[in-house]
């Protein structure tokens, strides 16, 4: 199986990047057409169209066609001291609709990917229980099942942006956020097999990886829409994503979806575990912090155009992004193309499913004027998301975590996209 | 077949809809022995719960954090290259440059223990006894300036070490700005004019993405 079929030439986005990146282009020259040589062109007749393709069973797992080439997860190496302690993301400036594809989805680990092997999974469930439990992942297999789509979004995504505009690109700046569908189990349904004590009030849930992850996650929240997952977008979850069984805690930040889950101890109070003291906790201006900020706020961004999305077109374009909220659906997004003075509200396309990402478009017509593109989600809740200013003027700059503010890109006469902060 | 599927579908109606049933709902798993349960429950809470017999002296903690510790986190905790700061930064956390250790932001001396005990050393996790464990914390208390160096931790006056940051912490008060109810977003003519002020391209930190990297095959 060969994954490396070569490109046949011709000129993608990137070398429409490089270009302007080495601002070969001249102020207003926009790129024609993407082309591949004439030899491919009208009136000749392409060699795909001649002879044979590969046969089934070329690739028995299916991969994105070689021209997707850089259609990949990036790490930012200068952010952390080792790769297993680290985190990549998701490029969001080249995906569609609401569902992220299973190998794009970013990681983020705390001591590497865990290999686990599934017949050497063990679930144990102790503490406040009536009998302490232990369940193989076949025995996962037999509890009734549910199918959900939910989002996942790392309480850092953003956080690199709290003191301004620094990363050049959606993938950086937002990319710790994806989509899929989780089949699985609720988590009620297990935590009864075991039978909860009377004073039961929280969980500890921990991972089988050698980070040992945990937290403590309140027995409301579990009971009411947690759950277990084995499957995303229908297949086995990815290693990376907690093979062979994580936490799924909707709309609340991605540390707690416990990957490799190893057990859950019932508890009658929160145990503060490193992950929601020495980190995971939002440090205001006045040196306090906030804990237990769980539920992740209402968010949206315009992946396309983006630093890594430039305008290749004049004339009609289409805008497009995504919203979220960790505390519903998201009812309305609004776009401007003037840094704010005017709105429109943008279409949302798409089914609209309660803690998911949503996708909206935007069509408009450019003519190679300057653009300052922003987005601002509003959820059914009423939570109207806000911008990053009025977001420092109640928490200062050293939050790191939870920074839904709004995304401003600047788009020049050339097409080029930057990431910028406006007044 | 189809008299399975449906027998399935009225367990799974029946399962989902039935309260808090306790215990042995569906008669799935097997029930974890002691020696299980104890081998695996590993983790320590504020109020003490979880803290195995033993203790370790400063002393002791110190010839174990040379050995296992300082390669990443410095003779005395304070980091060595971009690995964790794991002492001082004491009065720092309302500056422009806050350092959180230990010693200046983290509320209870449990986690330090919890925290060792699962996770380190990094790399060769789980491989701490607990006298081990007790001692390393209590090297760590000492660097933080919390104990003097003669300072033996153990099981029974583990509680009573109190961490200076332990009220520093607030309940999450989000929403913490204006919803719909508070305010229309305004649509047209919001602002004057608009500058901009910062831009990405001039901090020049963001990762080359040219490069095109093969598929990858997972
Ligand atoms: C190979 C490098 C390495 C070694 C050796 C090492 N650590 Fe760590 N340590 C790390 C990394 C990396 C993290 C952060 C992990 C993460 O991101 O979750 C960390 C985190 C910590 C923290 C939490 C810091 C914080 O602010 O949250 C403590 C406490 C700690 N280590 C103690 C120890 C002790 C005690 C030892 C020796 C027994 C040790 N470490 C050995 C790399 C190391």
């Amino acid at each position: 199986m060969s994954t490396s079929r070569k490109p046949q030439g011709g000129t993608t986005r990137r070398g429409f990047l490089s270009a302007a990146g080495g601002a070969a282009l001249a102020a207003g020259a926009i790129r024609p057409a993407v082309s591949a040589g004439p030899e491919n062109l009208p009136p000749n007749v392409p060699g795909w169209s001649r002879y044979l393709g590969s046969g089934v069973d070329a690739y028995p797992y299916g991969q994105p066609s070689s021209f997707e080439s850089h259609v990949v997860r990036r790490n930012v190496a200068w952010l952390t001291a080792s790769v297993e302690s680290s985190v990549n993301f998701t490029p969001l400036h080249e995906l569609d609709g609401i569902i992220t594809p299973n190998g794009l989805c970013f990681e983020r680990h705390h001591a590497g990917i865990a290999e686990v092997d599934p017949s050497d999974y063990r679930l144990m469930i102790n503490g406040l229980v009536d009998k302490p439990m232990i369940f193989t992942l076949d025995d996962i297999k037999r509890f009734p099942r549910t199918n959900k789509i939910f989002f996942l979004e790392c309480a850092a995504n953003s956080g690199m942006e709290w003191r301004g505009a620094q990363l050049n690109g959606c993938q950086f700046t937002h990319g710790m956020v994806h989509c899929v569908m989780y089949t699985g189990v609720p988590l009620k349904l297990i935590l009864e097999e075991a039978g909860l004590k009377t004073n039961a009030k929280w969980l500890m849930v921990e991972g089988a990886d050698a980070a040992g992850m945990n937290r403590s996650v309140p027995l409301d929240k579990a009971l009411d829409d947690c759950m277990v997952a084995f499957k995303m977008n229908g297949e086995a979850l990815r290693p990376e994503q907690g093979y062979p069984l994580r936490l799924v805690v909707p709309g609340w930040e991605g540390n707690m979806w416990i990957k490799w889950l190893r057990r859950i101890e019932v508890g009658d109070q929160p145990w503060h575990t490193r992950e929601e003291t020495s980190k995971y906790t939002d440090l205001l201006e006045n040196g306090k912090s906030r804990r237990f900020t769980w539920a992740m706020d209402c968010k949206s961004v315009i992946t396309s155009p983006s630093p890594q999305a430039p305008l290749l077109h004049k004339g009609h374009n289409i805008l497009s992004g995504i919203a979220w909220s960790g505390r519903g659906t998201v009812d309305r997004v609004d776009v401007t193309l003037d840094g704010g003075r005017n709105w429109r509200p943008a279409r949302i396309d798409g089914p609209s499913f309660d803690k998911a990402v949503h996708r909206f478009y935007f069509e408009f017509d450019w003519q190679g004027e300057s653009l300052l593109l922003q987005s601002r989600a509003i959820d059914s809740t009423g939570y109207v998301q806000p911008t990053k200013d009025e977001l420092r003027a109640v928490r200062g700059t050293n939050s790191i975590y939870h920074n839904n503010g709004i995304q401003t890109w600047h788009v020049r006469g050339n097409g080029e996209v930057e990431n910028v902060e406006v007044s | 077949m189809l008299k399975s599927a449906k027998r399935f579908a009225l367990t799974a109606a029946l399962a989902l809809a039935a309260g808090p049933a306790l215990g042995g709902a569906l008669g799935l798993g097997s029930e974890a022995r002691p020696e299980e349960v104890t081998a695996w429950d590993i983790d320590v809470r504020p109020d003490g719960q979880g803290l195995p017999e033993g203790g370790g002296t400063v002393e002791q903690g110190e010839m174990l954090f040379q050995e296992r510790c300082t390669a990443c986190h410095g003779e005395f905790g304070e980091g060595a290259g971009r690995w964790p700061v794991l002492a001082g930064g004491y009065d720092t956390l309302d500056s422009d440059n806050p350092v959180k250790t230990i010693g200046s932001y983290w509320p209870h001396l449990s986690t330090v223990y919890d925290y060792i005990r699962r996770a380190m050393p990094f790399g060769d996790a789980q491989s701490l006894t607990a006298d081990e464990t007790y001692a390393l914390t209590a090297y760590l208390l000492y660097l933080n300036e919390i104990v003097a160096e003669d300072f033996e931790l153990t099981k029974e006056n583990f509680t009573s070490i109190e961490l200076s940051n332990e009220s520093g912490f607030i309940p999450d008060d989000r929403p913490d700005t204006p919803g719909l109810s508070e305010r229309e977003p305004c649509m047209t003519d919001c602002k004057p004019e608009v500058v901009i002020r910062m831009r990405a391209r001039v901090l020049d930190v963001t990762p080359d993405t040219e490069d095109t990297s093969a598929v990858t095959s997972d």
